[in-house]
């Protein structure tokens, strides 16, 4: 697969990387070590800067306004944005804006006008509620969410876990068991406001990250209105998967992206501190783990990039997605565990953005699908003869 | 598991206290005589002496502050948003040296007993 960069991917690359080292890196150098927000006045002129370049907004598509970035291009941006201390889980910190929640581009017109609009004018905020205490990669099984109809409305009963942004949400995308006895075929996608009596934030869950922190939630009786329903009764499941395999990709290209920067940091540390008379870099100790950085990271860029190119010729890529995701996560916790062994005791303090990359690319193993999901799909793929 | 909030016993603040604080990063809350909360607050990785220096300065500005009480913790940050979202939950306003907020969001957690 050739990746050649063209003219104008080249020109938006150079810009965003400037912007990242101009604009976000002089901006962090005075923040917490686990800030994951700027300062409101400097978020909004950098907000500003970005609708400017027009890359505002880089995942909205492109008839509700979005840049019509394709997902190779989106995804060589991912890497440049995420080489920052924050990058990870907080790219630029949200200056180039979200696309809400992909699944409520299926909403209908009013859902759209209540929900969707308002998300992407930045007047409200919503969540993705689908993991509970019992589980959250088969969810099919694992949801116990109950919603049961009375008259025109629903009454949902259960509890959700690790969901990140409910707190300070407007609304969730909620996902409750509406048959018990169709299995994945009985679920349903609510729109569910947080100002409805019922609904609770219970606690935060503290975890390694800090940025985008994740709550636990209870519904006890929460009145729905059946215009909440989000698409059909009993299809929540499909509309769970819809954007699963192609969220893997931008996913990937973030634990690419903080690697590239680890692996920077590593060699111009390598090539600059001294023991035992010469240069770490002379080591072949260190030469080596050098090396084995490079191999990860270049692994992980290829597949990731190769997962972004069939999607965007239309081709089918669940497998090249799952794969990028999790060799990305597992190569980049690698790297960034090879850059704090040359960083020495330097590595593991906060000084150093290092250590918040080591904590949150853990999770990266586990969020979006853990990696042995993502092994199960490819198994599945490739055993059972879909392989492409 | 933690509590929301944070249910640590109360020191008065005095130097004899402070300097026997530990370096380590964490969350605090300094109150006044009457039982009153003046500012929740965090020792973060940029805090030069941890808990020690961050409760002393925060301290600092308050005229009435007269004790306080903190909570060792790795995860400072998600643990001052979710001890603003709970006070904020109890009482319907933040403590006035948390006041300062701009425009970013205060969390919604459920309120004590509710």
């Amino acid at each position: 697969m050739d990746f050649e960069l063209s003219p104008e991917q080249k020109l938006i690359l150079e810009t965003v990387r400037r912007f990242v080292r101009e604009e976000i890196l002089p901006l962090e150098a005075d923040l917490d070590p686990d800030a994951s927000e700027l300062p409101p006045h400097h978020r909004e002129r950098l907000v500003a800067m970005t609708k400017e370049l027009g890359f505002y907004g880089l995942d909205i598509p492109e008839e509700y306004g979005g840049p019509g970035i394709d997902l190779t291009t989106r995804t060589l941006m991912a890497f440049e944005m995420a080489q920052h201390r924050a990058g990870l889980y907080a790219p630029c910190y949200g200056v180039f804006g979200g696309a809400g929640l992909a699944q409520l581009y299926e909403a209908d017109d009013g859902q759209k006008e209540r929900y969707l609009y308002p998300v992407l004018r930045g007047e409200k905020r919503g969540f993705f509620a689908l993991t509970e205490p019992s589980g959250g990669s088969d969810p099919a099984r694992a949801i116990r969410t109950t919603a049961v109809r009375d008259g025109d409305d629903w009454i949902l009963d259960g509890e959700k876990t690790f969901i990140s942004g409910a707190d300070k949400a407007d609304f969730g995308i909620v996902f409750a068991r509406t048959d018990p006895e169709l299995g994945r075929k009985g679920i349903t996608c609510f729109l569910v406001d947080t100002d409805m009596p019922g609904f609770r934030v219970r606690r935060i869950v503290h975890t390694l990250r800090s940025t985008h922190y994740a709550a636990e939630l209870e519904f006890n009786r929460v009145r729905v209105p059946g215009r909440n329903v989000l698409g059909e009764v009993n299809q929540g499941f499909a509309i769970a998967n819809d954007r699963l395999s192609r969220n893997r990709i931008p996913y990937a290209a973030g634990c690419v992206g903080v690697a590239l920067k680890a692996q920077e940091m590593a060699i111009a540390y390598a090539k600059t501190r001294k023991t035992f008379g010469d240069y770490l870099s002379t080591r072949q100790a260190v030469q080596w783990m050098i090396v084995d950085n490079e191999i990860d990271l270049r692994t992980a860029r290829a597949l990731t990039l190769e997962a972004a190119a069939r999607a965007d010729a239309g081709k089918p890529f669940r497998t090249e997605a799952a794969i990028c995701k999790l060799v990305a996560s597992e190569g980049a916790s690698r790297v960034v565990d090879r850059a704090m062994q040359i960083h020495g005791g330097y590595g593991m303090t906060k000084d150093l953005p290092l250590e918040r990359w080591y904590r949150e690319l853990r999770i990266r193993r586990v969020g979006e699908g853990p990696n042995e999901i993502q092994r199960l799909i490819v198994a599945r793929d490739v055993i059972g003869g879909s392989f492409h | 598991m933690i509590g929301v909030r944070l249910a640590r016993p109360w020191l008065d603040l005095d130097e004899a206290a402070i300097a026997a604080l530990p370096g380590q990063l964490g969350v605090y809350e300094i109150g006044d005589a009457k039982g009153g909360t003046l500012e929740l607050g965090f020792a973060g990785g940029r805090s030069r002496f941890g808990l020690r220096s961050a409760i002393a300065e925060a301290a600092a500005k308050h005229e009435t502050a007269a004790r306080f009480r903190y909570e060792v913790t790795m995860q400072y940050w998600s643990r001052f948003e979710e001890l603003l979202a709970a006070y904020l939950a109890d009482h319907g306003e933040l403590p006035p040296g948390n006041a300062d907020r701009g425009d970013r969001r205060v969390g919604r957690i459920a309120a004590a007993g509710g």
